[in-house]
């Protein structure tokens, strides 16, 4: 019996579930996209399985992959040239100290 | 005994988990960046696993390749100085019950849905008919291009926000917090 795909959602499920704990814990702006890519990559492993399994020849989840990565990399680029741009203005990325916008 | 592909899988999906835990509960921030490139290059192992051999070297190339070294240099552009590399210990109980209500909420659905039993092929598709697929005009050419407009519209949008041709502003209001300042 080879890898079921219980294993890979399992697998997938956790590394979501780690990245969701590292995106609402930690408080540098950097960290926190970190832990977003860690989210969206489990997603994509997600994804993959599906396809391998349900539907092989059509590979509809392979594609989806590549769009949803495509995706991720053009947010996470404007989210670190955010970052840079902040750290630029205000000399500091901490999270706890951007609070001009608190009621 | 488990056959060998799980037994890989075993040690792969381990080593993944090791990485994410130790990227996001670790002090140094560079650290953190470098777990971020090993889940990249193990996620791509996965894919191999799963037959997808293309997706496997566009993971390697854009995760790998370009986020990871993005963040490595965002990291090294936003540190004021190599001492705040290593930051005060994030513990948060309250995030950490949530994430695991909802792993728990996952696997209980996984555990309650039918099983997917994998669909026999003789062999799986290569890449040659993945850019079939791609390029077809009934396929997927229409995202793709759409794809590449928004890869566009992102980057210049980055250069933009970042460019300093301008000279630069003075920093008006002290934001740094009590515990960081020189």
């Amino acid at each position: 019996m080879t890898v079921p795909l219980n294993a890979y959602l399992i697998l997938a499920a956790v590394l979501f579930t780690i990245g969701l704990y590292g995106a609402l814990s930690r408080k540098g702006a950097v960290l926190v996209l970190m832990s977003l890519e860690l989210m969206s990559m489990a997603v994509t492993i997600n994804l993959v399985a599906f396809s391998s399994f349900v539907t092989p020849i059509d590979m509809t989840g392979q594609f989806f992959t590549i769009f949803a990565m495509v995706v991720s990399a053009a947010e996470v680029a404007i989210g670190l040239a955010l970052v840079v741009a902040i750290f630029r203005t205000t000399a500091t990325i901490e999270l706890d100290d951007l609070d001009e916008l608190k009621g | 005994m488990p056959d060998l592909t799980q037994i890989v899988f075993g040690v792969i999906a381990l080593a993944m988990v090791v990485a994410a835990v130790a990227m996001v509960q670790t002090r140094n921030v560079v650290h953190s960046a470098y777990w971020l490139f090993a889940n990249a290059v193990l996620t791509a192992a996965i894919f191999g696993m799963l037959h997808a051999n293309y997706v496997a070297v566009i993971q390697l190339l854009v995760y790998a390749g370009a986020v990871a070294i993005l963040t490595i240099f965002t990291v090294m552009l936003t540190l004021r100085h190599p001492d705040f590399a290593t930051r005060p210990r994030e513990f948060n109980l309250f995030s950490l019950l949530l994430a695991g209500a909802l792993l728990a909420l996952i696997v209980l659905a996984l555990f309650t849905s039918p099983e997917i039993t994998q669909q026999q092929v003789q062999e799986f598709p290569g890449v040659r008919e993945f850019a079939i697929k791609m390029f077809a005009p009934d396929g997927w050419a229409l995202p793709f291009e759409i794809a590449s407009l928004i890869l566009t519209a992102a980057l210049i949008t980055a250069v933009m926000w970042t460019h300093q041709l301008s000279k630069r502003r003075p920093v008006k209001k002290n934001y740094r917090s009590k515990g960081n300042e020189e």
